[in-house]
């Protein structure tokens, strides 16, 4: 089936995400399956990870991972998280997705000094190096107190150029106090 | 003074005035969706925080900053700010991991985010508001949080349908299971806008607009809330009515209506706050001798805003 044989996306109401792409009925709608793949294969995020959340979309290419039960559709402002974009070239996680769901990222995950971090939560962009894939990362630290511990998510930065661009939304964004060394 | 007329319910007068002058400490909550007590602990200790435990909530800390909101615990939605007193309502509510809660009055979603917790993030937990704008808040607090097993919903809760919900009976599923999700809530917290009076300590100017219409007009509207909220939760399940204001109207008067108007009792419930039993006099009115189980926190009695917090059984 192609894309032009399908219905188009209602961006007013919730619709479940088809479990794989020949289930699929709405035109360039991502299946369950593929956002999985996504996720494992971007960020070696475990398919596990999401195994007790449902996927939705509402909005153009907007998606929702929601824990709790709904029908499809549903007629509702909000279910569960927006965590990820899609229906553009290169997919892109939020903020909060990946501070949720980031934590067992194993690549593509640039790890920033205390230094770093601060500037990266404030939204500023800034040099870095980097061997790894352009494209969106997950930026990570170690919050003072907890320098043993796995890395925590700050949030998705855009690499490009030699540049790690903060993609912190406005409101989420923080001048960290500096008592924290 | 506004505050003068309650002082015929409370004992120590004096006290209680005293209480209501002076400011209070920033406390925040741990969001265990995210992080535990010890990694905050920590945390607050590396930023140079003062963090001082809660004696009757572990998961609470008061804070030597007022400014909260610029460290990384509160970054990474390890922490939320909430006033102390305003943790109790939830906990008396005691949801569980996936049951089906209900939050009709949600914006803009301190204890919200506290029932996501308490449920670990698992069942359904329908959090509606009838300001949008408060809304946008709840959202990105919701999200902030971690929260995942939130649907938000925008209408009067006076008038709340399941139907968006689903009908409780159908769509039957392939596994002839039937979809849950327009079933009657296990338990409501009904957390409704008042005058406010017992934030005093918060916002000085919270007793400027003050007055007895505005009392009387807002205890019909939380009458409504109630009641819609007790129609839509099952048989047996558990309905928390609470308030940040003394006044008896919006209070004991609101769940005397309910008494009457619904299937429903108010039943007695422990506490680790020092409080006061509900009152079944106030200006010539009485009310049901069971309002007693409702519990009055002044705030000379724990150093902490005022609160009031009922609970419901409900068709019981």
């Amino acid at each position: 089936m192609t894309d032009g044989d399908l219905a188009e996306n209602r961006s007013h109401v919730f619709e479940r995400l088809p479990a794989t792409d020949a289930e699929r009925t709405v035109g360039g709608r991502p299946s369950r399956e593929a956002v999985l793949a996504w996720w494992d294969d971007r960020f070696g995020v475990p398919r596990e990870t999401f195994a007790e959340h449902t996927f939705w979309e509402k909005g153009a290419g907007k998606l929702w991972a929601y824990a709790g039960d709904a029908p499809d559709p549903a007629d509702l402002e909000a279910l569960g998280m927006v965590f990820l974009r899609v229906r553009q070239e290169h997919w892109k996680p939020t903020t909060d997705a990946v501070q949720r769901f980031g934590r067992a990222a194993t690549r593509n995950a640039i790890e920033l000094d205390g230094a770093a971090a601060r500037r990266f939560v404030a939204g500023e962009d800034q040099e870095l190096p980097w061997d790894g894939d352009w494209g969106y990362l997950i930026a990570v630290h170690r919050p003072p107190g907890r320098e043993g511990d796995r890395p925590e998510p700050l949030g998705v930065g855009l690499y490009v150029h030699g540049e790690l661009r903060s993609q912190i939304p406005k409101g989420r964004r923080r001048e960290i106090d500096r008592a924290e060394r | 003074m506004v505050l003068e007329r309650y002082e015929p319910l409370v004992e120590d007068s004096e006290a209680f005035r005293a209480a209501c002058e002076r400011p209070l400490p920033s406390v925040v909550r741990v969001n265990t969706i995210k992080a535990t007590v010890e990694r905050v602990r920590r945390a607050l200790a590396a930023a140079d925080t003062d963090a001082e435990a809660v004696d009757w909530n572990p998961r609470l800390f008061r804070l030597s900053t007022d400014r909260p909101g610029n460290t990384w615990p509160y970054y990474h939605g390890w922490i939320y700010g909430q006033e102390e007193v305003s943790a109790l309502p939830a906990l008396v509510l005691d949801p569980q991991p996936g049951e089906r809660v209900f939050d009709p009055c949600a914006a803009p979603g301190s204890k919200t985010t506290q029932l996501a917790a308490l449920m670990d993030d698992r069942g359904t937990l329908v959090a509606n508001d009838n300001n949008l704008g408060r809304l946008s808040a709840l959202r990105s607090n919701a999200e902030r949080c971690g929260v995942t097993n939130l649907a938000v919903t925008n209408t009067d809760a006076r008038t709340f349908s399941l139907k968006p919900f689903g009908a409780p009976k159908d769509p039957p599923g392939a596994d002839g299971t039937g979809s849950p999700a327009g079933e009657p809530f296990d338990r409501a917290l009904v957390d409704v806008p008042c005058s406010c009076e017992g934030t005093v300590r918060k916002n000085p100017d919270a007793l400027e607009e003050w007055s007895l219409d505005h009392v009387r007009g807002i205890a019909g509207l939380q009458r409504g809330i109630l009641e819609r909220a007790i129609q839509v939760t099952r048989e047996g399940g558990t309905v928390v009515y609470s308030t940040c204001t003394f006044a008896p109207e919006e209070n004991e008067a609101v769940l005397d209506a309910a008494l009457g108007a619904t299937d429903c009792r108010v039943v007695p419930f422990e506490t680790p706050l020092e409080t006061r039993p509900g009152v079944t006099e106030w200006n010539g009115e009485t009310y049901d001798e069971a309002v007693r189980h409702a519990r009055r926190v002044y705030p000379h009695l724990n150093d902490t805003g005022g609160f009031f917090c009922a609970k419901l059984e409900v068709g019981a």
